[in-house]
């Protein structure tokens, strides 16, 4: 057997594949959050941005097939290992006690299986259109898809924002845990370094759930307005 | 100090077990709650029932075999202290005290609070060693050890191999006995000779006896008796990817 097969099979192992699809996933989200702050920058910028991604229809799949397989192998990771904890405690204890496990820690498969649902009904909404078709469906006068008026439509129903802020409550809970244990599952957590690592994984977790919560706050509050300030 | 118990009974392995409510008076302050539990089978015998099985040899804290989840928490309230060394003074008059045995599939309950440990030696036989040769003992510091190496692998060895850190991990893991058995050679230079194979082997041990998966939790560490510390996984994590990516 070799080192990687059996290093791959082990608890260990697919600890560590679970911390290295999670920081790729937390890297996209950092591309993805430096993207949607345009949004900030006014309709041009963003719309630019959108058109130039979609330009490149074969790197626009590469990419997509590469997240959608890093994402599928978290989630098959995560349900796997925690089928077999499940398992390695057939019997409950009839008093249930916790020292030092946080909120977070308890729940990352609830949390994860929730921004899960939440990615799917994003996509539906603001990648296929197939939620609020409407807002979706706006064009600039050359025809192609007006990105910018379409997210601040959107975003304007109290009902969608709520999904998205709740959403990224989730996220953070998930992350707050996750960010902090990657470096403990891939070794690299020295006592030494593990104040700041925690501080970095904590703070990454709020700045970017800061930062994607301040686009429905911001279209909500009417800090963000339709192209020509219209509501 | 009177009590109310809830202990877990079950006859043998095969019997599905269930809490049983048990009353005890004249408990002293002073005694061990072992000795409490004495207290309890005296008069249990006494009326002609079956004592409560539990676990027990040295009660000086260094053995490893008592082996009791107290309201929740392996070992009873006070950190860094095995059954046998928490004392009645933990507790009030009239308190209601639930007593389980460690709860995971890789340590099955032979009766009431009496778990399997076997397991953990099996893990220990697949690596936990380091093989010299018999002989004269060898001299006085011929091998030289840095401070900081001695005491890292002397408080790795601390580790008595009780199982409270699979019975308080949510995962029912292994992990944290694991890492102290690794630990404890990975540092010294006997220890280098079989490092690789310590590391892969005792993890393919430790996976296949069922246990959970680290979730970086650290119950186990809060619950450890002997105060093994987490870090000891995370060397371990990473003992086991080096040996890994460089064994074929």
């Amino acid at each position: 057997m070799s080192g990687l097969t059996r290093c791959l099979g082990s608890s260990i192992g697919r600890k560590g594949l679970m911390g290295i699809t999670g920081i790729l996933l937390s890297l996209f989200l950092i591309a993805h959050l430096i993207g949607n702050l345009l949004v900030f920058a006014g309709q041009d910028a963003v719309n630019h941005y959108a058109h130039a991604l979609k330009a490149n229809a074969a790197l626009l799949w590469f990419m997509r097939g590469g997240l959608f397989l890093v994402f599928a192998t978290h989630v098959y990771l995560a349900l796997s290992l925690t089928a077999e904890n499940r398992r390695a405690r057939p019997v409950k204890y009839v008093q249930e006690h916790t020292q030092v496990a946080s909120l977070a820690s308890r729940t990352m498969v609830l949390t994860g299986l929730l921004v899960l649902a939440y990615l799917i009904f994003h996509l539906l909404h603001l990648t296929k259109g197939v939620i609020g078709h409407e807002a979706w469906s706006s064009k600039l006068p050359d025809g192609s898809q007006d990105v910018y008026t379409m997210v601040v439509l959107g975003f304007k129903s109290p009902i969608l924002s709520g999904v998205y802020l709740v959403s990224m409550a989730l996220l953070y809970l998930h992350l707050s845990h996750g960010l902090k244990s990657f470096w403990q599952s891939l070794g690299w957590n020295h006592p030494v370094y593990r104040p700041l690592f925690e501080k970095i994984g904590t703070g990454l977790a709020a700045i970017l759930v800061i930062g994607f919560a301040s686009i429905p706050l911001t279209i909500l509050l009417g800090v963000i307005q339709l192209p020509g300030g219209g509501n | 100090m009177k009590l109310t118990l809830h202990i877990w009974r079950q006859k043998d392995a095969q019997d599905k077990g269930g809490m049983v409510r048990y009353e005890v008076d004249g408990v002293s302050e002073h005694s061990s709650f072992l000795e409490m539990l004495d207290v309890l089978n005296d008069g249990l015998i006494e009326k002609g029932q079956d004592p409560v099985a539990f676990d027990s040899d040295c009660r000086e804290g260094i053995c490893g075999m008592c082996s009791l989840v107290i309201n929740g928490r392996p070992h009873g309230p006070w950190t860094a202290t095995t059954v046998c060394q928490l004392h009645m003074r933990a507790y009030r008059d009239g308190d209601t005290i639930y007593i389980e045995p460690w709860r995971a599939k890789s340590f099955p309950v032979l009766k009431d609070l009496i778990v399997d440990r076997s397991s953990f030696d099996r893990i220990q036989q697949a690596g936990g060693y380091v093989s010299v040769n018999t002989g004269n003992a060898v001299d006085a510091n011929c091998l030289p050890i840095g401070k900081p190496a001695a005491d890292q692998a002397f408080d790795a060895a601390h580790c008595i191999g009780c199982g409270a850190c699979v019975a308080a991990c949510k995962n029912a893991s292994a992990m944290l006995f694991v890492s102290a058995k690794v630990g404890q050679f990975a540092v010294l230079p006997q220890g280098q000779t079989e490092r690789k194979e310590r590391v892969l082997s005792m993890v393919e041990q430790m996976d296949k006896e069922g246990f959970g998966n680290c979730t970086n939790q650290y119950e186990c560490e809060a619950a450890c008796p002997k105060e093994i510390s987490a870090d000891f996984m995370r060397m371990m994590n990473l003992d086991y990817f080096k040996s890994s990516a460089t064994t074929s």
